[in-house]
Formats: C-alpha cells, structure tokens, sequence
C-alpha cells in the first residue's frame, strides 16, 4: 500500500510519511480507521521500526493521525489538519501555474481545469483560500 | 546496550583496531561502513570473543565479551567466513546450535523452514554458497539472540532473499528489541535498515551519529547566484564545486537553515537536496583524504 522509491531523494521516513499522508487525504484511509502498525510496516518494507515511528511521530504532530497507547495509530479525518501543509501546496500550486502559463496555456484552460476537479464547488467559510 | 571503549588490537605490530570507542544503544540497527580493512571485521571479531583486544574495552549489558559463556549465549553472528562441520547438514548443526543456545526455539527453526526451503539433511558443503549463507540465517533466527552480529550479511544472497532476512530481521527488532550490529558496503541498503551509522577508517572511528541527525545535519544545494557569480566567502560550506554557474554545496546544517541562509545573497536558484548514506560517505572519506582518483589507464 505504500511503495518506497529507492531512486527518490526524499529520505526513507519522508516517502512513508507522504505515502500515508496521501492514503488519509484521499480517504483510503478513512476517519478513525486504523493505520498498519509500525512492526508490520516494518516487515514488510523491510525498513527499521524507528524510521516508520518517525514518520508517525511527525504526522501525528501535523494532526493528520491520532495515536491510542496499546492499540496503534488512527486517522483524524480531520480537514484543518495542518496549516503549514497547505502553505506549501499553495506555493507549489502557484509554481504550477506559472509554469503552465509559461507553457501558453491560457487562463480560461486553468479555470476549466478548477470546475473539472471541483465538481461541489469549495465548502463554505473559504477555508481553503489561503492567504500567502 | 553495546560499549566499545579505546580498543586497540595489533597483529605483529600493526594496528588494525587503533582506538576505537563506539556504542550501540539497545534494540538499534547500527550500521559499520568504512573502506576495506578499515577493521570492520576485526572490530566484530573482538566483539563476539573470536580475538581478544589488546587494549581497551568491549562491553555487553556492562559485561566484558571474552571467556564470558553466558553472555556470549545472547550473541548470535554470521561472520563473513562462516564455518560448518565437515559432512554436517543443517539438521546436525541445528542440533549443536541448541546445545549452545538456551533461548534456541525449535518452533521458529520449524517456521524458518518454509521461508528458507532447503532440504536441512543435506550436507551443507554440497550447497551454493548463497544457500549456506541462508541456513546461516535460519540458525542464526532460531537461536533467538539479543544481541546479532552480521558481517556482510546479504552478500551473495538473491534480490528476493536479501529483502526476506531483512524483512525478517526487522521484524525481530520490532518484536523482541534485539539489537543489531552490521557491516556492509550496500550502503543504499543499510539506509533503509539502519537508524544508527558509524564510520571506521584506519581502525577508527570518523563518525557516529544516528541516522536521523546525519540526514538533518548535512545538506546539499544546488545554487545559481545573480550575475553568474561565485560562491561567498563568508558562507561555511563543507564542499563547493561548480559545473558552469551551478554551484553544487554540501552545508552542515538542515534544509530549512540553509535555504534562509542562502536568501541573503537573493540567488536565481536555489535546490536542496537531502544527502544520501553514499554521498556522506565519500564526503565524509575525502576529508580523510580517501577518494576516487582520476587515474585513466
């Protein structure tokens, strides 16, 4: 469920940390379900145990993962999660739209390209328009 | 808990341990990496009681190593020259192993059985050295140590069994806290495997450190600074070199610190990237001045 890239530079805990990230994000991984335990995690990537603890530690500090001492780890399901996440999409996502302007795709494009992936329009409160 | 303290161990007067102090904190994987006869073997050889130093000390749990039968029974190693008895087959071995080995579990010896799949009345000298290496593992696991001493554990195993014994290892780890201490020169392997690294090189230690810190603690960037120019003198960098107007720099400090130190000079490009176990290494080495040369033959 989660593939290390032995070619990737991010380090080991980084790739398993953004791999779980991306199950809970995507509802893979649904609220309060449980995640694979850290041994099991171990075995079967054949990755040091304090690794994938690492990347359990530094999700749950982001809030995307809850932890219950003697039963594991759990998703939060919770969308405000982290803060300091969705500054850095936000700048990547500008990154994007400058390259693809600078690739000639025109502003009309981009807008069609935002309703085709928002088909319920954004939730209320403009949680999700950050100011940068 | 493994101490090793300022141990020396000469072999008609050379020394191929010179001084070496590490520690390997209880349930860790700590990787030995150095060039060759930097004394990884030796060191591991000292530390399982097949040598006695000359100097200093090699502790387990508080206790010294050499002569110390009870502790030595919590030691399981697979050495690089591993040895079988003439004729014995896995079976036999497994049988000698149990005398040696209170905590041994015929249980895991019978598990280990499907993951391995050798024939265990075989003769161990008619098998691939690959297969005797893997019944090296099987008895190894079965013996159920706290303490596991690898020398070049998956050389000359296949791709699959490799990611098998580690798999198997790891889960030993997480399982039952056993500590493990290995050498290897697949450093892109022990990055995976490994939380804690040390660096031998002419029978001393250059480095220890966990590898959490190394990745944390060392970075590399790739800049392009305004006007095509060159590299500040004022910024502390462990090595610089250039291909055109990309300056490659290795940094002592995280990603983050680095890049707001670079702001200041307002560069047009600025990359960082995390350094890999290899790429430490050879760093780390040519400061010792142990390097590729560009010899062309």
């Amino acid at each position: 469920m989660i593939s290390l890239n032995y070619r990737d530079s991010r380090p080991i805990y980084e790739q398993i940390k953004d791999g779980l990230r991306k199950l809970i994000v995507t509802g893979a991984i649904g609220t309060d379900e449980k995640l694979p335990s850290v041994r099991s995690l171990a075995t079967q990537l054949s990755i040091n145990p304090n690794t994938i603890q690492r990347a359990y530690n530094e999700l749950e500090g982001e809030g995307y993962i809850y932890s219950v001492p003697g039963k594991g780890s759990f998703a939060t399901g919770d969308p405000d999660a982290d803060t300091s996440r969705r500054k850095e999409l936000w700048e990547r996502a500008r990154e994007l739209v400058a390259e693809l302007r600078y690739l000639g795709v025109s502003q009309e494009e981009l807008r069609s390209l935002l309703e085709e992936e928002t088909p319920g329009g954004f939730p209320a409160g403009g949680k999700r328009e950050e100011t940068v | 808990m493994i101490q090793i303290v300022n141990t020396v161990k000469r072999f008609d007067g050379f020394a191929a341990l010179d001084g070496v102090s590490l520690s390997v904190p209880a349930g860790s994987v700590y990787g030995l990496v150095g060039p060759n006869g930097a004394g990884k073997s030796t060191l591991l050889r000292c530390l399982t009681g097949v040598y006695r130093q000359d100097e200093g000390e090699l502790c387990i749990d508080g206790e010294p190593v050499w002569e110390n039968e009870a502790l030595k029974s919590r030691i399981a190693a697979i050495a690089d020259d591993w040895y079988y008895f003439p004729q014995a087959s896995i079976r036999d071995m497994c049988r000698f192993y149990r005398g040696f080995y209170p905590n041994f579990s015929m249980e895991r010896y019978e598990k280990l059985k499907e993951v391995f799949q050798i024939d265990e009345r075989r003769p161990l000298r008619r098998l691939s050295k690959g297969m005797q290496k893997q019944a090296a593992f099987w008895l190894t696991l079965s013996a159920m140590p706290d303490y596991l001493v690898l020398d070049e554990p998956v050389d000359g195993l296949d791709p699959v069994m490799r990611r098998q014994v580690w798999s198997l290892v790891l889960g030993d780890v997480s399982q039952r806290g056993t500590t493990v201490l290995v050498s290897s020169h697949n450093l892109r392997e022990l990055e995976d495997v490994c939380d804690h690294v040390g660096i031998l090189d002419h029978g001393k230690v250059l480095l220890e450190r966990s590898l959490a810190q190394l990745q944390d603690n060392m970075v590399k960037l790739q800049v392009v600074f305004q006007d095509g120019g060159g590299v500040p003198e004022d910024l502390e960098v462990l090595h610089a070199s250039h291909v055109g107007r990309i300056h490659t720099l290795i940094m002592r400090m995280n990603a983050a610190e680095a890049q707001n130190r670079l702001a200041v000079y307002e560069p047009m490009l600025v990359d960082a990237v995390p350094l890999t176990l290899e790429e430490i290494f050879i760093y780390e080495l040519g400061g010792a001045d142990y390097a590729v040369k560009d010899i062309v033959l």
